[in-house]
């Protein structure tokens, strides 16, 4: 009886054992290899690109964050769940191209952005769009470039010292070919709220 | 389009022509076990591995004794990977502390995984531990995608080899696919994204202290004039918890396997899994790579590189255009956009068009090129969100998905249809001028054809039926998201990915319910068993026959003549079957929103 079972069930045996091996060399080895060897020499991208002030996290290098006051650079819209630029659940808004609520969001943003002292072009497509993973670090220096008026005002700054800003914190595209020209918002925001304070201990 | 978006295309295309013809040649030599190089070192492993599973690697299969073999090896993935799902909650590496998999999902997911599809009706994130993924979803990124190799490579066998019942041993196939091709592959591929910035890092999560949401200890944020302050010194929101794990080494895989199932919920377009333009290009080079790299194998295993250089060109044509076709598209941009006066022209300082569900380093070019990329491979990876596409820009995605994933295809599955359709292509030349149809020297007989015709009809069966059921009925239009035609473009593209193994979706459709679960479940796995058996049976069946030499009346299927002929039948019988239902969904959209 028992050696009937085993002839029949030895395939299966066989698929399992294999299975396990694999398990083990490609869900194991694998990715611990990667990970050593990641961790050994790349270890601030491995790690997440984490930018820390002193001990705390600030946030990654990688992943955008929400700007809603005036003084600020604002990002691409984000659709992520519960609240926008929730890291912890990356997510698009999927709204079709007709779909009336992707109007709805593009106009509330126009109505925010048209609250401040805005230049007199068309609003680039960027700053009224979700990004696909509602955590997008980047707009275009055309979104930038709109937003310096405002940001301007709010600081009581001069409009070429933030274009400064802007253009030292445009990136090209990579290799003058892949990829996009554009802004890393948050080392934008930062960099302003580091010349502010430069200017105030200046003034001191 | 601008000079930069076609030199972007142009460039990607030469890089990967490059590349695919010596690793062609590197796979042809380790599937008949000559191997080159560095990697005879990994021959004591090889030898390690079958002695741990148990496997006589001499043994030769019937074609029966191999299909039985990928359908075990196949049912006890299934069990492990709902096994590990349903128990998550007890196994290490759940930092976030996530609960076991509810089963509808975990029977989803599990299928998903095994058939190389990938569709994810979870959100990776917040739905599966560490653990799940390294020891459920990777294992089978590598072993789906192996044995989709595998079963390629027996068909070529069946084709190659004469008055044999044997097409190879799956065990062996099996391990030297992993082994030699697709873990160097991705441990370098890997290896090189942590390098441009993809995380790799054990499971945890990070609290971020973001900027506007962090009081700052003292430092004035830049004096302003009180416009506009932020509501209160206290969080407006919750704290951003950024979720880590060991995402490089899945990202390769998930890439070079075809597979397409990301570490995160939004896939590749989420800054950790694709950060830069620099990781975007080797992903999406990845992902055509090893398909493309197969048709050269194909041909040194045949002894004609031209066969094999014929099925490449074959696919290329049908997908340049299509690539172009998408770009333009998506630059055009949405005219609901344009009349709230946006700009969404390409300059130097934008890259405009419609950019909605797209990230802004990758723009427009970027993401076209992988839309078209990655459902021309059975990938199902991607950098934008489809379902935010224009009508058109949406469609042919969704075709390239309904042709039934030939166009370079899945690792192995995809040049295994194209050969069925070569096989449909001489038939049809075959009945044409009146003889026996024959292929590379073998007669193509009525059972041949049978099968043929069972690996069109099914996926597309599955395709057509599922969404009819779904449209039909209140459990499956409740998911639909998108108001109008582009509601019905989601279920499409749904069935159409399931039933096509791809596993890219327009994810605007709430598909994490009983009723797509199951009946998505099902699709993918028609879709990937009822397309292996018959090749299988097919290989058995070839391989027993005679060479006949080839004679006046021969159609040689290496030329231009056979190539077009080839083009024109996987177009006219992906037309045939799908456009009256595209009409239904992205035609008429497009006519709503661009004819005012």
């Amino acid at each position: 009886m028992s050696r009937h079972f085993r002839t029949a069930a030895a395939p299966i045996f066989t698929a399992t054992r294999m299975l396990l091996v694999f398990t083990l060399l490609t869900g194991g080895v694998y990715p611990l290899i990667i990970l050593s060897a990641g961790q050994l020499l790349f270890p601030y991208n491995a790690g997440g690109s984490l930018l820390r002030d002193g001990t705390q996290v600030v946030g990654s290098e990688y992943i955008g964050q929400n700007f809603e006051s005036s003084h600020y650079f604002w990002g691409r819209l984000s659709s992520t769940p519960d609240f926008p630029y929730n890291s912890g659940s990356s997510s698009g808004s999927n709204f079709g191209p007709g779909n009336p609520k992707l109007l709805i969001a593009a106009e509330n943003r126009i109505t925010q952005l048209r609250k401040f002292p805005v230049p007199l072009v068309d609003i680039p497509v960027d700053l009224v769009t979700s990004s696909a993973s509602g955590l997008d670090p980047h707009i275009s220096p055309a979104a930038a470039e709109y937003q310096i008026p405002r940001v301007a005002a709010a600081r009581a700054m001069k409009e070429e010292t933030v274009k400064q800003l802007v253009t030292e914190h445009t990136e090209l595209r990579t290799l003058g070919l892949f990829g996009e020209p554009r802004v890393h918002v948050l080392r934008l925001n930062r960099a302003l709220d580091q010349s502010a304070k430069r200017q105030i201990e200046s003034k001191d | 389009m601008t000079f930069n978006s076609v030199a972007q295309i142009v460039v990607h295309i030469v890089v990967l022509a490059v590349i695919i013809r010596p690793l062609g040649a590197y796979m042809a030599r380790v599937y008949s076990g000559q191997y080159p190089g560095m990697t005879r070192h990994l021959k004591s492993i090889e030898r390690f591995i079958y002695h741990l599973g148990g496997v006589n690697p001499e043994l030769e299969m019937t074609s029966t004794q191999y299909s039985w073999a990928v359908s075990r090896l196949s049912l006890v993935s299934l069990i492990a990977v709902y096994g590990i799902q349903r128990t998550q909650s007890w196994l290490p590496w759940n930092p976030q502390g996530l609960t076991n998999v509810e089963s509808s999902l975990a029977f989803n997911t599990a299928v998903s995984f095994v058939t190389n599809t990938n569709w994810q009706s979870y959100s990776g994130e917040v739905t599966l531990s560490g653990f799940t993924q390294m020891f459920a979803l990777t294992v089978q990124n590598f072993v789906s995608a192996a044995v989709g190799m595998a079963v390629l490579i027996a068909f070529i066998r069946g084709i190659h080899r004469t008055s044999t019942q044997f097409i190879g041993n799956f065990w062996v196939d099996l391990t030297r696919g992993t082994l030699y091709i697709l873990l160097p592959a991705s441990a370098i591929t890997a290896f090189v994204l942590v390098g441009l910035g993809v995380v790799q890092s054990f499971p945890a999560t990070i609290e971020l202290h973001t900027l506007e949401n962090t009081p700052h200890d003292g430092v004035p944020v830049g004096d302003p004039p009180e416009i506009d302050t932020p509501k209160s010194n206290a969080p407006s929101s919750p704290t951003a918890i950024l979720p880590l794990g060991p995402v490089a080494s899945q990202v390769a895989i998930k890439q070079l396997g075809t597979n397409g199932g990301g570490y995160f919920n939004t896939n590749s377009a989420h800054p950790l899994e694709n950060p830069t333009p620099l990781s975007n290009f080797v992903q999406m080079i990845s992902i055509l790579l090893i398909p493309a790299a197969l048709c050269h194998t194909f041909g040194e295993m045949v002894q004609d590189r031209r066969q094999g250089t014929a099925l490449l060109t074959a696919m290329t044509v049908i997908f340049l255009p299509l690539v172009f076709g998408v770009a333009a598209a998506e630059q055009y941009g949405n005219p609901a956009l344009s009349r709230l006066s946006v700009d969404q022209r390409a300059s130097d300082s934008q890259s405009g068009g419609n950019m909605e569900g797209k990230e802004t380093r990758f723009g427009i070019t970027n993401s076209a090129l992988w839309a078209v990329s990655t459902t021309a491979a059975s990938n199902g990876s991607v950098n934008a969100m489809h379902d935010s596409f224009t009508p058109l820009g949406g469609l042919i995605p969704m075709w390239l998905i309904q042709l039934g994933e030939i166009v370079f295809g899945g690792v192995g599955s995809g040049l295994y249809g194209m050969i069925v359709y070569a096989l449909i292509a001489v038939f049809v030349a075959g009945l044409m001028v009146g003889r026996t149809p024959e292929y590379l020297g073998k007669k193509i007989g009525s059972f041949e054809m049978r099968m043929a015709a069972l690996v069109i009809i099914l996926p597309c069966a599955a395709v057509l039926i599922g969404t009819a059921a779904a449209v039909m009925t209140e459990a499956g239009r409740s998911s639909v998201f998108n108001p109008g035609p582009h509601g019905f473009s989601e279920v499409l593209y749904a069935y159409s990915s399931a039933g096509n193994n791809n596993g890219s979706a327009f994810a605007g459709l709430c598909a994490n319910t009983d009723f797509y679960n199951v009946t998505l479940g099902v699709a993918m796995l028609i879709g990937r068993f009822f397309v292996i058996l018959p090749v299988l049976a097919v290989a058995g069946s070839l391989a027993q026959k005679t060479k006949i030499p080839s004679g006046a009346g021969t159609m040689p299927t290496h030329t231009t003549l056979f190539v077009s002929l080839l083009v024109a039948i996987v177009l006219l019988v992906g037309a045939l079957s799908f456009f009256p239902v595209l009409a239904l969904g992205p035609v008429v959209e497009h006519l709503e929103l661009y004819v005012h």
